[in-house]
């Protein structure tokens, strides 16, 4: 934490993000505030920037312009402490991308032991209860082939967790998964949500996003359209492409 | 073309540096002669070994099981043994045997010719698996697919299997004929005049071992490196997006 | 009658009763044995090989009442192991194999983690010695580093031999060593964008990524061209005989000359090249099956 920002400052702070790759650009000025506790839902169709702005937030992508900070640490600097940001932001993929050569409980302790160099009793007691908490007990020595996708994705989750992080972040985390698993998943998640994580999730699950999203934020071609809390956002969307869009989801 | 020969016999003066292939009339022409030896014996080779490969690969689908069976013997012994063996094997075993058996004195063939049998062959067998992975790779529902519009056998292999299977071949392939032209210098061995034994040939003449091996090095690099490059145009040009890598 | 399936009355092998230490060699046997490809394939070598030795030993007409065959065995101590108080033959021949390889690999492990590098420098530089040594011919590096190598290393007051042996493998571990980089590039490549993104999301450094994560991943997939690289030096090696190495491929030409006759030389030939083959001929076999078993997973 750093010294200037306290909890009744936004927790992730986007200011006017531009971003591009080559000629295309991908996000064209878009600015929002999350609060520390706040669930975020943000959706919209493929292409309209939504993956590209949730990894820009834990600099995976870099921007041109614009200002995105992070409990007070500002991201969009050359000398990122990159090993800060990350402490205090997790996040989970699509692609689950556990790594293949570890066994589940390993994937979970491998980063607090070998970069938050924490003593191997710790971290492995809070693997197990991390493993427990994503339901996933007694599969602590599978390795991430003998899972299904569902619990391959829980397993991430839980590594994710296991470096402390005040944010969480969920890139369609639900996507590649099937109908049946992806029920597992999101009740982990509504777990987390409702122990106080802060949560930015990009997902297709309206229905998800209406029962655990605090503000939902629909992005189309590189810009927030529109945005607000489940209970209107859903009912009384005022922005026609928002209303084509749900149309066609729900 | 005078003033490059000056600035080497210079070079000989103040430096030492004996590159008598950029001054001396003789050794020029002798150097000269050597790299374009070494340019139609690969030329010749890999024009051979990809008729070897087609065929080895057209049998190889046979279904005779002896056939199979001894083409299976010929990619086995040819990439089990060591290609310099079986360069002398040719030259010398083979040679000899069936002068003695026909009659004929002083041998069958030239070295050249012989350099030519055994290094095509080397290369067909790879060829031959090489072009049999890329008629395999062809998924047989597509071949089905122009069955049932009605092509007939030869016009699904000239327009489907063919063009679909050359693209899937072409980097192994070309990586085996980059290696058939650096294994040329095999030649060597039996006295055929290509780059490497002329080089030895003015070495061994005008005593600048160090000044010749340098500029065998750099010929050779810059040929493979020249054939490299035009391989990766291929490549590119006739790439269909999606399909293989 | 409604036809019985019992035990007595049965081909099909899983109604017959368990008999341990019962198994026969029956008729299917047989004909699993003549279809297996590896079997027949022996054979056809052991075949032609018969077939040609007789006929060259049929047209022999013996001075010294010596058959090809005793021929071949006298031989072969020399053609294997080399002269009495040296070190030779084919056995030096799989000795340059080894340690070529090795040389060659852990050089070539380096040389491919710096075509990855973030450093422009490191990369481009092991690009292009990687290119170097990928495109040159074998020979042309063994003539290259045998003649321009000292001969001796002078250290202190000693004077060291560089043994002609020595100095051919290290010429041959350096295309090793290019082609080696290229197979650790291309499998670091062939790793999914998915891993390095999410180790860099746990802060992993990218060098406990690429030791930690990526690396133990591409192993397996660098065994099989690995190991067929190895196969591919062993089949240069005789090369060395060029330049004057005491190994199989100079012995035996040694040998065929202190014989002095033609008769020989189909035989001899062979009997090296079958050495080749026993070695290598299982190398390539495992590789397959290796190459299988690693692709069937992925």
């Amino acid at each position: 934490m750093t010294d200037t920002w306290t909890p009744d400052q936004p927790i992730v702070s986007i200011k006017d993000v531009h971003k591009s790759f080559g000629d295309l650009e991908v996000l064209k000025g878009v600015s929002f505030d999350v609060m520390k506790g706040e669930v975020i839902c943000i959706i919209g169709p493929s292409g309209s920037g939504k993956s590209t702005l949730i990894r820009c937030i834990n600099a995976l992508n870099d921007i041109q312009s614009g200002s995105i900070t992070v409990e007070g640490l500002e991201v969009n600097t050359p000398n990122l402490d990159k090993l800060a940001l990350r402490k205090k932001v997790g996040m989970v993929f699509q692609q689950y991308n556990l790594f293949p050569h570890k066994t589940a409980i390993e994937n979970v302790m491998m980063a607090p032991l070998l970069v938050l160099k924490q003593s191997p009793e710790e971290v492995e007691a809070r693997a197990r209860s991390l493993i427990r908490k994503v339901r996933l007990e007694g599969k602590e020595n599978a390795y991430p082939g003998e899972l299904s996708g569902g619990q391959q994705q829980r397993v991430a989750i839980a590594r994710s967790l296991a470096m402390n992080p005040d944010v969480m972040l969920f890139d369609e985390v639900t996507a590649a998964l099937d109908p049946e698993t992806v029920k597992e998943v999101l009740v982990t998640i509504k777990d987390l949500a409702a122990e106080g994580m802060t949560c930015m999730l990009v997902t297709h699950e309206m229905g998800f996003a209406k029962e655990i999203g605090d503000h939902i934020y629909f992005t189309d071609r590189g810009v927030i359209v529109e945005h607000g809390p489940p209970a209107t956002f859903f009912k009384k969307a005022s922005d026609p492409r928002t209303r084509e869009f749900l149309s066609q989801i729900l | 073309m005078e003033t490059v020969a000056e600035w080497f016999l210079w070079l000989k003066e103040a430096h030492g540096i004996k590159l008598t292939i950029f001054y001396d009339e003789l050794d020029r022409t002798r150097f000269l002669k050597g790299v374009w030896t070494t340019i139609h014996l690969s030329f010749v080779c890999v024009l051979a070994s990809i008729v070897i490969g087609i065929a080895g690969a057209w049998l190889q689908m046979s279904p005779l099981v002896w056939v199979r069976r001894i083409m299976s013997g010929y990619i086995a012994f040819f990439r089990n043994t060591p290609p310099l063996v079986q360069l002398y094997f040719f030259y010398f075993a083979v040679d000899s045997a069936l002068s003695g058996l026909f009659g004929i004195r002083g041998g069958i063939m030239s070295s050249y010719g012989w350099a030519v049998m055994a290094l095509s062959f080397f290369a067909g067998a790879f060829n031959t698996e090489i072009f049999r992975a890329g008629i395999e790779a062809v998924p047989k529902s597509t071949t089905e697919a122009a069955q049932a519009l009605g092509y007939s056998r030869f016009q699904i292999f000239r327009y489907i299997t063919f063009p679909l299977a050359y693209r899937v071949c072409l980097p192994a392939l070309n990586n085996n004929l980059i290696n058939l032209v650096k294994t040329t210098t095999v030649a060597y061995a039996i006295a055929v005049p290509e780059t490497l034994y002329i080089s030895n040939q003015i070495w061994s003449d005008e005593y600048n071992v160090p000044e010749m091996m340098n500029v065998v090095w750099v010929v050779y690099i810059v040929l493979v490196g020249v054939l490299v490059w035009l391989m990766h145009r291929w490549e590119k040009a006739i790439r269909v997006p999606g399909f293989g890598q | 009658m409604k036809p019985v399936l019992d035990s007595n009355n049965t081909d099909l092998p899983v109604m017959m009763p368990f008999r341990p230490g019962a198994a026969t060699w029956d008729a299917r046997d047989w004909a699993g044995l003549a279809t297996s490809r590896r079997f027949g394939l022996a054979l056809a070598l052991v075949l032609i090989s018969w077939i040609l030795i007789d006929s060259a030993a049929a047209q022999m007409v013996s001075t010294q009442g010596q058959t090809v065959w005793q021929t071949l065995v006298k031989w072969t101590p020399l053609m294997m192991f080399g002269p009495e108080g040296e070190f030779g033959g084919f056995v030096l021949n799989i000795v340059v194999s080894f340690i070529a390889m090795a040389l060659g690999t852990f050089m070539g492990l380096w040389l491919g983690l710096g075509q990855v590098s973030p450093n422009r420098f490191i990369s481009r530089g092991s690009w292009a010695i990687t290119q170097l040594f990928r495109n040159s011919p074998w020979l042309v590096l063994l003539f290259y580093f045998m003649l321009l190598l000292p001969f001796f290393i002078r250290i202190g007051d000693t004077r060291i031999e560089v043994s002609g042996w020595a100095k051919a493998t290290f010429a041959l571990s350096l295309p090793i060593m290019a082609n080696v980089s290229e197979i650790v590039r291309g499998s670091i490549a062939s790793i999914p964008t998915g891993q390095w993104d999410s180790a860099e999301s746990l802060a992993f450094t990218r060098t406990q990524t690429m030791w930690r994560i990526i690396l133990p991943q591409c192993i397996k997939r660098m065994i099989p061209p690995w190991m067929n690289w190895y196969c591919i030096l062993t089949m240069s090696t005789p090369l060395i005989s060029i330049l004057g190495v005491n190994d199989g491929m100079r012995l035996t030409q040694d040998a065929l000359a202190a014989e002095g006759r033609s008769e020989y030389l189909i035989p001899m030939y062979l009997w090296l090249m079958s050495w080749f083959f026993i070695y290598s001929y299982p190398i390539a076999m495992l590789t397959r099956k290796l190459e299988n078993r690693f692709a069937v997973n992925q």
